[in-house]
């Protein structure tokens, strides 16, 4: 028999409040096993795990319930307090009477005895819980970082810097990511190439770094410190090896008529091309969907001109397998899509643009060679308005509910550069808020406003309309309650950020968690900000909400250490809740091996003794290091030898039991 | 089941995989959103674990209702747990309904970690269905039919 | 008929003679002729028990675990119906397909004593089948039937006369199936209301004695030791009567042996009481190809059984809730 304690945290207010915790330490005492009962103000501090400690070792426990807040929140440190006297950490249960009980529930009476069925509940799962005892597995010496914007940059950098090996992939031609399209960047207006493509070449020259440029993620395997990944390297048809860069090849094509992405499709590009002049790897590559030899099997200039002999119109994809022990999410961001806001006429107006779009147009490197040209009629625009939250903070179903944060600073940024670069241009900024925290954001705004004369105005845009190629735009002043109505030759939208398309079957295949709007979510959304709860799995930049590029850098390599934290560890410890098979029950059916998602289960012929009967049979063996304890294999067997330790058939059901009493 | 000032009380078992919807039970809780005590939530590690034995067991041992909650197809911690999970529970249910047990007692959702809002309004709606339904006499009398109606 | 039996007797004691088996597994008969058993015979002088014939209705696959586990190789005769168990077994390893000898042997259906008996006869000393017709042998003297008449519940059902598996066929008169609808009760039961359905299985399940008659048969229930039978699964407890083993069993034991169930219906030919067991295991069959695509167990060796199988689309369990129905 047990001798089980129960503790009952008071949570300040948060339970006490609503649960009367005395009585649940007092119906404690009833329960099958328990010796112990006891509240406390806060069972987590310092002070309610020595209290744990204390009855441990003065009434001899060999189980604990605590009943607190919810066991993602603190079982471990129980866990732990309960193993520095001895227990094994596995003979403690928490009953969540928290968020599962006094947080939902207002009347005392009716928590209170929830509460009780709960603790009650727990009780009985100690009392058939068994020490267990974790193995451990090896780890795997090299990090797999998902996406080469400036966030898997850096988290690859951090990385290699530590002394380990890293893979960045990178779905486009080249690294960079959205960082590389801009012209300036807030609140230093340093130009983002200046200081983006120094970490570009640092990241290709890096001997621990390995680029996987126009290549994607096509599964991975496996479990922390040891995820096999399937890399898919799309034919580019360009030999890698050969192509020199020197871009003869882009210059001879005919097919020039394909909208170009870097350029967000402001000018166009030839069908074999380099991204851009700073691009890493360098390399050419053909766009078989533009290319004429592709579609018509003839041309083939490029091939003719190039000297190093590198066109491989023949390329296939390529695969290649590598394990990895850590993986980095760094898929960023794009903007929105705008079909569904025809307010603003974006997909009618040439001169209606996203923000974007205008880095571009500013950009020395754009399709306009960095003067501000207006799209339609290549005009200087005297009277740009821009317009805030686009699709950010709103209620209908288009719209993304949260702010995308990036948007106020930037459209500082730019009112600021056209004030200062064509003085006698009117700029006009509509918003709802302006949200300005950060270390000199708020001066940089101000500046804006008071040194520049940007207009603000506290108000939204209800629509943008074209007359004669003249735009009229329609909004509210909110402080002057008034309708105004501006005329502009460029509206600017700030349009809304969301996660790159690609973030949810990236989060699929990790079986990590992303939220509503697809951003991935975090362990902890305070405490583990930067790692996702599947171990192993850490989080760098937008993929995991808005973020601008210091904030994305510091996360990047926060990201970094904590992958550098776990590549330097040899072993694991591994999960020990784990299945197991008993033998003497096993029929070697071969049900369990079927549902098993990590072939963790294999069979073995073995001689057992049954009651004095030898014989050698056909069993099914579980490979503790790969099995993770998802519990499958234990409801397709038919005889019930398949057991999950930690959440035995015994112990559910004994719970079930307690529950219906 | 349990009766008070006259008033039906279900006793509801939901079992909740621990990735998804004990997260998304335990969102609820931080959002403070109310469902009725009557709910009392098992964590097993994924909805596959959920043997329909235990299901049979918590309605033999009194529970009006059952509900299990997993994270969505497609996006099990384990990926493929909730497959299996949807396939066992589909012919558990049909099974029971054919045997004439109220097939409103069983429930499959799937609710993710961050759906705390929908956990708290699934359970609402699960326990409204239930109280409707009365006590679950059917399982247990499935053996017991009383000697002078027989055969 | 006669000559069938003949031939397998033949072929029996040739391959015993050759050494190919030591043993041979058939029926014999019991205290009646109508009433046989399975047998094992380990001798040529054995092999002369051996009988087949109209009431040879045992499954003879489930005994080839525990033969098949056995020194040297044993000849079984399988009829169709047996070969799916047989290949069911083969797929969870259960039978060592290299110790056994298969050789299938053709089946017109089988004769149910028992409807016999519920069609009239009192007091049956013995029963002849001559083609079509069914002659009891009473205290009060002969009654005829027609075979259709008295055929096997499970025969009526029947899923071909196609054998799944063998090593050699022993087939003298060839028949022809006979399209039947082996889900047409399951439908009955399914369009009455839940109360209708409550009280047909309450009615028909509290007439259970627990004699396990239908677990010890079934080739599906053959697992080393039972869970009703193991004190550590939570399940078995056999001192208290109201338990949840005594209440659940038929549905634990129903979803115990879905996707696996070849649906042999000899749980029912044994029951005692006359539970028609196979209507439970006939749901799950019939629920897995509705759902699921058709599937049919045993019918190889090698497909995935449904319930460790899975697909991205599978219907959500709110099918059943929201299907409707009468209420």
């Amino acid at each position: 028999m047990q001798r089980i304690g129960v503790f009952i945290c008071w949570c300040g207010s948060n339970i006490a409040a609503t649960v009367d915790v005395k009585k649940v330490a007092e119906a404690a005492l009833n329960e099958p096993g328990v010796v112990f009962s006891a509240d406390y103000q806060y069972m987590c501090s310092q002070s309610g795990q020595q209290l744990m400690k204390d009855a441990i070792k003065e009434k001899g426990l060999t189980g604990i319930v605590v009943c607190s807040c919810s066991p993602r929140m603190h079982e471990t440190t129980f866990r732990k307090a309960a193993e520095s006297c001895g227990i094994n950490p596995y003979m403690v249960e928490i009953a969540n009477i928290r968020e599962h009980c006094s947080w939902i529930h207002k009347d005392i009476k009716e928590a209170t005895e929830k509460a009780i069925i709960l603790m009650r509940t727990a009780v009985a799962k100690v009392n058939l819980d068994n020490s267990l005892t974790a193995g451990t597995s090896d780890v795997v010496k090299r990090a797999l970082v998902i996406g080469g914007g400036i966030a898997g940059i850096q988290s690859a950098l951090d990385i290699a810097e530590a002394g380990y090996e890293v893979d960045i992939v990178e779905k486009a031609p080249t690294i960079g990511g959205k960082m590389a399209q801009l012209d300036k960047t807030f609140p230093t207006l340093d130009c983002a190439a200046c200081i983006l493509t120094p970490k570009m070449v640092e990241a290709a020259s890096n001997e621990k770094i390995k680029i996987y440029s126009f290549s994607e993620v096509e599964s991975v395997k496996g479990f922390v410190g040891n995820f096999t990944a399937k890399i898919k390297k799309k034919a580019r048809f360009v030999d890698e090896n050969l192509c020199t860069g020197c871009g003869l090849c882009t210059e001879k094509c005919p097919s020039r008529k394909t909208p170009n992405e870097f350029n967000r499709g402001m000018n166009t590009r030839s069908a074999v091309y380099i991204p851009f002049a700073q691009a890493v790897p360098k390399l050419a590559i053909i766009d078989p969907t533009a290319c004429l030899h592709f579609k018509t099997g003839k041309c083939g200039l490029c091939e003719r001109n190039c000297s190093a002999k590198a066109i491989k119109f023949d390329q296939q994809d390529e695969y290649i397998e590598q394990k990895y022990g850590a993986i980095v999410v760094a898929t960023g961001f794009d903007t929105i899509k705008l079909d569904n806001f025809g307010e603003y006429g974006y997909n009618e107006n040439p001169d209606v643009i996203t923000s974007l779009e205008l880095e571009r147009l500013m950009n020395a490197a754009g399709p306009t060679g960095g003067v501000l040209l207006r799209p339609s009629d290549k005009q200087h625009p005297k009277k740009i308005v821009f317009v805030q939250c686009v699709g950010s903070r709103g209620l209908r179903p288009c719209d993304k509910p949260y702010c995308s944060k990036i948007c106020c600073m930037y459209t500082a940024k730019h009112s600021m550069l056209i004030r200062e670069k064509y003085p006698d241009t009117e700029v006009t900024v509509f918003y709802i808020d302006v949200r300005t925290p950060g270390k000199n954001f708020d001066e940089f705004y101000r500046r804006a406003v008071e040194q520049y004369g940007v207009n603000y105005i506290k108000g939204q845009v209800g629509k943008v309309v074209e007359n004669d190629g003249k735009l009229t735009v329609y909004g509210s002043d909110l402080l002057m309650n008034e309708q105004v109505v501006i005329d502009a030759d460029l509206v600017v939208l700030a349009t809304a950020i969301e996660p790159d398309k690609t973030a949810k079957s990236v989060a699929t295949m990790l079986t990590a968690s992303i939220d509503t709007n697809n951003f991935f979510t975090e362990a902890h959304p305070k405490l583990r900000p930067v790692e996702s709860p599947t171990a192993g799995v850490f989080l760098s930049g937008v993929c995991q909400g808005p973020k601008d590029i210091p904030e994305t850098v510091a996360q990047a390599s926060a990201a970094a250490v904590k992958v550098v934290g776990l590549l330097s560890k040899d072993k694991l410890t591994c999960n020990p809740c784990v299945a197991h098979s008993d033998e003497m029950l096993c029929n070697g059916c071969s049900s369990c091996e079927k549902v098993c998602p990590y072939g963790a289960i294999t069979y073995i012929n073995k001689e057992v003794n049954d009651h004095g009967k030898r014989e050698v049979r056909r069993l099914a063996s579980v490979n503790e290091a790969v099995c993770q304890g998802c519990g499958a294999c234990t409801v397709a067997c038919p005889s019930g030898a398949m057991d999950l330790k930690g959440f035995t058939n015994k112990q559910i059901m004994a719970e079930v039991d307690a529950i219906c009493k | 089941m349990q009766v008070e000032n006259g008033q039906f009380k279900p006793t509801i078992v939901a079992f909740c995989c621990n990735w998804c919807s004990y997260a998304g039970a335990d969102l609820a809780g931080t959002g403070r959103m109310q469902y009725p005590a009557e709910v009392k939530i098992i964590r097993v590690p994924c909805s596959c674990r959920v043997n329909p034995m235990f299901i049979l067991r918590a309605f033999q041992r009194g529970a009006d209702g059952v509900i299990l909650c997993g994270c969505h197809p497609g996006d099990c911690h384990y990926t493929t747990g909730n497959y299996y999970a949807r396939r066992r529970m589909t012919m558990l249910f049909d099974f029971l309904d054919y045997l004439g047990i109220e097939k409103e007692r069983t429930r499959v959702e799937w609710v993710s970690a961050a759906e705390g809002a929908r956990f708290a309004s699934v359970m609402n709606d699960f326990v409204k269905k239930v109280t409707e339904l009365g006590p679950n006499k059917r399982i247990t009398d499935l053996r017991c039919k009383p000697e002078k109606e027989g055969e | 008929m006669q000559k069938v039996v003949d031939i397998m007797k033949k072929r029996a004691l040739q391959l015993l003679e050759q050494g190919t088996v030591n043993r041979v597994l058939g029926w014999k008969n019991g205290d009646f002729t109508y009433d046989q058993t399975p047998a094992v015979f380990n001798s040529k002088e054995e092999v002369n028990e051996l009988v087949y014939n109209d009431f040879s209705a045992a499954n003879l696959s489930k005994y080839l675990i525990a033969e098949t586990k056995k020194e040297g190789k044993i000849l079984a005769f399988l009829k169709p119906c047996d070969t799916y168990s047989f290949n069911q077994l083969i797929k969870e390893h259960r039978i060592n397909r290299e110790n056994v000898y298969v050789i299938g042997v053709e089946c017109q259906g089988k004769v149910d004593v028992e409807k016999v008996r519920a069609l009239g006869a009192k007091g049956v000393t013995g029963v002849e089948v001559d083609g079509e017709t069914v002659t009891a042998h009473t205290l009060y003297g002969d009654k005829t039937f027609t075979k259709e008449s008295v055929l096997m519940e499970k025969c009526l059902a029947c899923k071909g006369k196609t054998h799944m598996a063998y090593d050699e066929l022993i087939i003298v008169n060839p028949v022809e199936d006979k399209k039947n609808d082996r889900f047409k009760q399951v439908e009955e039961l399914e369009n009455m209301t839940p109360d209708e359905r409550f009280a047909f299985w309450q009615g028909q399940l509290s007439k259970c004695i627990r004699c396990n008659a239908c677990r010890n048969v079934c080739p599906a229930c053959s697992c080393l030791k039972c869970v009703f039978d193991n004190p550590n699964s939570g399940v078995a407890s056999k001192a208290v009567p109201d338990t949840f083993e005594e209440q659940l069993f038929h549905v634990i034991r129903a979803f115990h042996v879905a996707g696996r169930c070849t649906d042999c219906g000899e749980c029912s030919r044994v029951c005692p009481q006359n539970i028609p067991l196979h209507l439970l295991n006939r749901k799950f069959i019939k629920d897995i190809n509705k759902f699921y695509g058709e599937y049919q167990a045993g019918a190889d060796t090698e497909t995935r059984a449904p319930l460790t199988n899975f697909t991205k689309e599978d219907v959500e369990p709110s099918v059943i809730s929201d299907k409707g129905g009468k209420a």
